[in-house]
């Protein structure tokens, strides 16, 4: 039943939370939701108010875009930030692919959770530059 | 007197049974048979009244029953103000609690509750077998089959409305006394006592021994939301901000936002050491007392091992937007054991599945929809005109309770079929009408985003796709008018014609 203890040791295997000590992870665990979806479940949807951060702890996840799947996304994947830090709708669908076991952060609070945890803002920072290295690739 | 000589469904073969007696259980087993399904309803309990039997501690509801509100408390609108009645469609099963309330506090006492809750079971002519005990759960082809204290019970659907009750401890504490081991409020007089939780349920032991304890100190990891920040019931309760107030105002109370390195006990009482997330810096606590308000979990027995999938620390079940276990079909849930069952979850606000005044609609939809799905029943539905739309649905968002207390997860859905005109789909869980194929139409939903007033929202389903249109707040919480209508119109645009759409004055 160590449900939060068993989270905190997983997500130490993540690049998203690899800098953190153990009770910075632990209060990471508290902060955010748990939440399940079942295979073909949506989590976000395109177009829609009120969106979160995501973080995958088990299961896949597809990216799809006016009903195409884009790619696939994974434990220690993480998605929703763009349209948590930008204030607007997510411009894709995520759709759970196997059934899928989330730590959620909603919008309004990512903010604030970033800024009291910077080494989480420096990896997530990390993570879009790859972003933005890939589509550079892609275009050229 | 003659129930209780010849309790009612011995064991044997249901089409459907319910488990549990308390809000839920009461408000599913009432919405069928008033649609005229047979079933069965178990209960280890003695009396009606579930978790309310013993809680909360300090014996005073978090939910309120509002009693001069000028509406009729018999109509549906007053739903709204009346958090704590369950839902009777007429007689004197209708808002029962503020008949009961002795007007000393809109929030009721715990035995208020209780009381409510009986009568309601009387009023009904509720008929539960009491006394038995599901022990374990088996399969039988695609029936399931329930091993209770009285024998062998058989269905092929089955509700499971079980309450999140089971104290739940984390690892490392679970010797230490919990919630509900609280001891009488006077054994505390003079005691420093820690509390580990920054809920509800910690800082309602907290308001209740302010006034005896020498010291109080509140720990957990994350720090303490407060409802009337969030604007939702998000946090820790208005009632009970007061050892919130008296640790700012450096009173005694002290609230930490920090890990639970470890708890010992010392002499006869105990010793805490904390670390902090922020700079891993150590404080030792020597305490008379220690108290778990770490919450409760589900107690599903055996559900696992059938195949149900449960997450989080309360291992909740995994459930669909019907409350279907997400895993085994057939399998049900009602009462608060729908938090499982997360809707939209739009800006991190959860529905108010895990109170009386969310479930009771939950279980009058599961109720219509088990009637249609597994019943073959087609249940009667109320055709519109076309200029009717618009002034019922900004009616609904401007009274109708399902809306008002499940947000963002309960809608009024209108369907526009080509072959019979423009029908009153009646409510719908949210996630239902946004995932799903189905026939055009449109669904309203009341919503929150923790900052502003509610404001309604318009999901709009053509050709099998969904968008959504947000409407503007009103400061007046009033959504009929010419505003709103404008908007809702031009929302409408591609699914009814505004040239019939318009209103009629």
């Amino acid at each position: 039943m160590a449900v939060q203890d068993d989270i905190a040791d997983r997500i130490a295997g993540f690049a998203l939370f690899a800098d953190l000590s153990g009770p910075q992870r632990e209060q990471v665990v508290h902060v955010l939701d748990e939440a399940w979806f079942s295979a073909g479940e949506r989590i976000l949807r395109q177009g829609f108010s009120g969106s979160g951060l995501y973080v995958i702890l088990e299961g896949t996840a597809a990216i799809r875009i006016d009903g195409v799947d884009r790619s696939l996304l994974k434990a220690g994947d993480y998605f929703g930030e763009i349209s948590c830090l930008l204030g607007e709708p997510p411009t894709a669908d995520i759709l759970a692919v196997s059934p899928l076991r989330c730590l959620v952060l909603p919008s309004a609070q990512v903010e604030s959770f970033l800024k009291a945890q910077p080494l989480v803002m420096f990896r997530l920072l990390q993570g879009e530059a790859r972003k933005v290295r890939t589509t550079t690739k892609w275009l050229s | 007197m003659a129930e209780l000589e010849k309790p009612p469904f011995p064991p044997g073969r249901y089409s459907l049974i319910i488990v549990g007696s308390g809000p839920g259980a009461l408000q599913l087993s009432y919405s069928l048979r008033r649609l005229g399904i047979d079933h069965c309803v178990l209960s280890d309990d003695p009396a009606p009244g579930g978790m309310f039997r013993r809680w909360p501690v300090f014996q005073r509801m978090l939910s309120w029953t509002k009693p001069f509100t000028g509406l009729e408390r018999r109509s549906r609108a007053y739903e709204r103000y009346d958090w704590n009645s369950l839902l009777a469609d007429e007689g004197a099963g209708r808002a029962v609690m503020p008949q009961i309330m002795d007007g000393t506090s809109y929030f009721p006492s715990r035995p208020e509750m209780e009381r409510g809750l009986v009568a309601f079971a009387e009023a009904t002519a509720a008929r539960i077998r009491f006394g038995c005990r599901w022990d374990s759960t088996s399969r039988d082809g695609d029936d399931f089959v329930l091993h209770t204290s009285d024998g062998d019970f058989t269905a092929p659907l089955v509700v499971f409305a079980v309450g999140v009750a089971l104290p739940w401890r984390p690892a490392g504490l679970e010797n230490l006394p919990h919630y509900g081991d609280l001891r009488p409020a006077d054994t505390y007089r003079d005691r420093r006592i820690f509390i580990i939780g920054k809920q509800n349920s910690g800082f309602e032991i907290a308001t209740g021994l302010l006034p005896l304890a020498r010291q109080i100190v509140l720990a957990s990891p994350s720090p303490t939301k407060l409802s009337v920040n969030t604007h939702s019931l998000v946090g820790v309760r208005a009632r009970y901000v007061q050892p919130y107030e008296d640790s700012v105002l450096s009173g005694g109370v002290v609230v930490l936002d920090t890990s639970i390195d470890e708890v010992k006990r010392a002499g006869d009482g105990y010793r805490v050491r904390t670390r902090s997330a922020q700079d891993e810096s150590v404080l030792t606590f020597e305490v008379d007392d220690v108290i778990a308000a770490t919450g409760f979990a589900a107690p599903l027995r055996d559900l696992a091992a059938l195949g149900v999938a449960t997450f989080g620390q309360s291992g909740l079940p995994a459930q669909t937007p019907f409350w279907e276990s997400a895993t085994v079909p057939g399998v049900y849930f009602a009462g608060t054991l729908n938090q499982g069952a997360h809707g939209l979850k739009k800006h991190g606000i959860p529905s108010n599945s895990g109170a009386v005044q969310g479930y009771r609609y939950n279980a009058r939809v599961l109720a219509a929809h088990l009637a249609e799905k597994r019943f073959g029943q087609r249940l009667a539905r109320r055709r519109l005109e076309a200029h009717e739309v618009i002034p019922h649905l900004l009616a609904e968002a401007s009274h109708g309770p399902e809306l008002w207390h499940q947000r963002s997860y309960l809608a009024r859905a209108v369907v526009v079929d080509p072959e019979h005109g423009i029908i009153d789909d009646g409510i719908v869980p949210l996630a239902h009408f946004v995932d799903s194929a189905g026939p055009d139409a449109v669904a309203i939903a009341l919503e929150s985003n923790g900052r502003d007033d509610p404001y309604p929202a318009i999901y709009i389903r053509r050709g099998g796709s969904v968008t959504e249109h947000l409407l503007e707040p009103s400061p007046l919480l009033d959504f009929e008018g010419p505003n709103h209508r404008k908007a809702l119109l031009a929302a409408l645009d591609r699914l009814i014609s505004p040239s019939v759409a318009e209103p009629r004055p």
